[in-house]
């Protein structure tokens, strides 16, 4: 039954993404199996959260073939905690985008594929939080990576295209120098298992060796969690799909990214095995700045958005590189809080421009006094971006900003200061500009009933960030408890090597 | 393509190559071969049946759409994976007693067997949807 249960996040989206192959199935049907499939995933990851809680590290080796040898999946806290949110925001997202919503995901006979698509982005996503093997990451990258392609680029329209094609070709390339760091450490390692990796390079002590692979590894998934500098591709790609998709993206894509480097560098190229984490927190403060500088000059609101995506993913990279229990835990918890609060953003981004009939802030207005309900779906994860406590955003930063204390890293303490009210400025421009001045008179509006069900799920999120704002202690302990297990990967090593707990 | 020769030869080779393939299907699990070659073999076979006609074929085995292929051929793979989880482990290989058979000699049926079928029918159903696609847009 542990097996079941450790395998269902990745065989719930996988049959579903059979069932949506099968065709002549009508929109109808494919909305009402996606739907039902996102709310089993998000019930069988849920179950899975509380087990991994309650009884530890949970393992799966597949085909009954023991580690080094066999591909192992692991279910850690950290793990369960990133598959109970991608679940959960897949199914508020699907519950936005399904037929009835402003964005309809897909005209006609397309509409199938796109279901089918986003549940093999959740398969891709999933595998990578559970796999415990460096090449089976790879994979399961890919496997997000291929449906993010078609989705970015689904309409096919004109203005899609640059911006897909910037992203297929950055990751193709990111891609081949993960290839490239995976393949130098597996020719000197001869495995491939991280837990076992981890066991060898630590009696080996090789830091040329963990420097090389670990950098080549670094590049790779900095530019999939969007690092500068190599973030170029996101601010010219993500406004571009559907606002459903895009905030999908938003919320999921680099935070796996992010998530792969919190595995890969607590476990495997550590500073104990010989890696050097100081380049990182320059990118990261760099990015944290260039990112909020971008976001500052833009009126297109998604772009804003995405722009914000880059400067939030710095704070939690500059976390990974101070190091410690601490630093770590207060990365969890902003990349809890990040998912959160950037899907709702984006959601609230999609409304308004289907409202407005346009992406410009600057013919907005007036959303205030017209649709209050919309000023605090936005005014929640806004404010709680800019750090306005008792929002869940101030504690995921007093976090990082304490465990810059503790480490001494001065400059990195005012980046991060500078760049919070910078932040804080941009979400006042989206509130000044979209909902409190008078509406422009010179822009006319389409007359658009956007419907409930994208209400239902902007509150849903945002319901999720009060919960991490108010009960914010009970959702900080179980960031602890991931990071403690990633700061002392012994309870990893002996679950992986040993087999697990149960 | 107006060459007689090749249009009879072709549809006469489809029948031989489509065997052949499930022989290659058969023997991989332990020679070289497998579900993904006897799938590009397969698919050749539809392609060159395909070939000798004009188009499509309309009626008869080799008419059988990609999106036939395609969620079987995952479908059957992903079913081969559970079986293993009454066996100890997900995916583990559960095989049947092996028994004689004329020609093939000893045969061992298992779950591996039916996952490399559903890569062959997986990898056939891509193919043929490659090689229509582009035929849609050369034409």
């Amino acid at each position: 039954m542990i097996d079941l249960l450790v395998i269902s996040p990745i065989l719930v989206p996988l049959l579903t993404l059979i069932v949506c192959l099968i065709p002549r199935i009508s929109a109808k049907t494919s909305d009402a199996i996606s739907l039902t499939s996102a709310g089993v995933l998000l019930a069988c990851v849920s179950w899975l959260l509380i087990t991994v809680v309650s009884h530890g590290t949970l393992t799966l080796r597949a085909g009954g073939w023991a580690p080094p040898f066999g591909i192992v999946l692991v279910a850690d806290t950290l793990s369960a905690l990133m598959l109970w949110i991608s679940a959960f925001v897949a199914f508020v997202v699907l519950i936005y985008g399904v037929r009835s919503g402003p964005d309809a995901l897909s005209p006609g006979h397309l509409h199938v594929l796109i279901h089918g698509l986003i549940h093999g982005l959740m398969l891709g996503v999933n595998g990578s939080f559970l796999t415990g093997d460096l090449f089976n990451l790879y994979v399961w990258f890919e496997v997000m990576l291929i449906s993010s392609f078609i989705l970015m680029v689904r309409e096919g329209h004109h203005s899609q295209l640059p911006g897909g094609l910037t992203y297929v070709l950055l990751n193709l390339l990111a891609s081949a120098l993960f290839l490239s760091g995976a393949g130098l450490i597996y020719g000197k390692l001869g495995t491939l298992n991280l837990a076992d990796m981890a066991a060898k390079l630590g009696a080996l002590q090789d830091p040329d060796l963990v420097n090389t692979s670990g950098a080549l590894i670094f590049v790779a998934f900095a530019a999939k969690a969007a690092l500068f500098p190599f973030h170029f591709w996101l601010p010219a790609s993500y406004h571009r799909a559907a606002p459903a998709i895009s905030a999908l993206f938003a919320g999921l894509l680099t935070k796996v990214g992010v998530y792969a480097l919190l595995r890969l560098f607590t476990l495997v190229f550590t500073p104990a095995n010989g890696f050097s984490t100081t380049l990182i927190l320059y990118l990261s403060m760099a990015t944290m700045i260039l990112g909020v500088l971008g976001a500052v000059a833009q009126y297109h609101i998604r772009r804003l958005l995405a722009f914000h995506i880059i400067s939030q993913i710095g704070y939690m990279t500059a976390g990974l590189a101070l190091g410690g229990e601490l630093a770590l835990t207060a990365v969890i918890f902003y990349v809890l809080h990040h998912i959160a609060v950037k899907s709702t953003l984006f959601l609230v981004g999609g409304v308004l421009e289907a409202r407005t009939g346009s992406p410009d802030i600057r013919h907005h207005g007036g959303f205030y006094q017209s649709s209050p309900l919309l000023a605090l779906c936005f005014l929640i994860p806004a404010f709680s971006l800019g750090g306005i406590p008792p929002l869940s955003g101030f504690w995921a930063k007093l976090n990082l900003l304490q465990a810059g204390i503790e480490t001494g890293r001065w400059l990195f303490i005012a980046t991060a200061l500078i760049v919070g009210i910078l932040t804080l400025f941009s979400m006042i421009k989206i509130w000044n500009e979209s909902f409190w001045k008078a509406p422009a008179s010179d822009h006319p509006r389409p007359a658009t009933n956007t419907g409930g069900r994208p209400f239902l799920a902007m509150l849903s999120l945002c319901g999720l960030t009060l919960v991490f704002s108010l009960g914010g202690a009970f959702v900080f302990r179980l960031a602890q408890r991931a990071a403690g297990e990633l700061a002392d990967p012994s309870g990893y090593l002996d679950a992986v090597l040993k087999g697990g707990t149960l | 393509m107006n060459s007689l020769l090749l249009r009879i030869a072709a549809r006469y080779l489809s029948w031989p190559l489509l065997v052949v393939s499930l022989w290659l299907l058969y023997r991989g699990h332990n020679l070289p071969g497998g579900g993904f070659i006897g799938g590009l073999l397969a698919a050749s076979a539809f392609m060159l049946y395909e070939l000798s006609g004009y188009g499509r074929p309309q009626r008869g085995f080799f008419s059988i759409s990609p999106f036939f292929f395609m969620p079987v051929g995952l479908g059957v793979a992903v079913l081969s994976a559970l079986p293993g989880l009454l066996g100890g482990a997900f995916m583990k290989g559960l095989w049947l007693p092996g028994f004689e058979l004329p020609l093939l000699g000893k045969v061992h049926l298992g779950t591996p067997l039916l996952f490399d079928i559903g890569v062959y029918l997986t990898v056939i159903g891509f193919i043929l949807l490659l090689a229509d696609t582009l035929n849609d847009e050369s034409s």
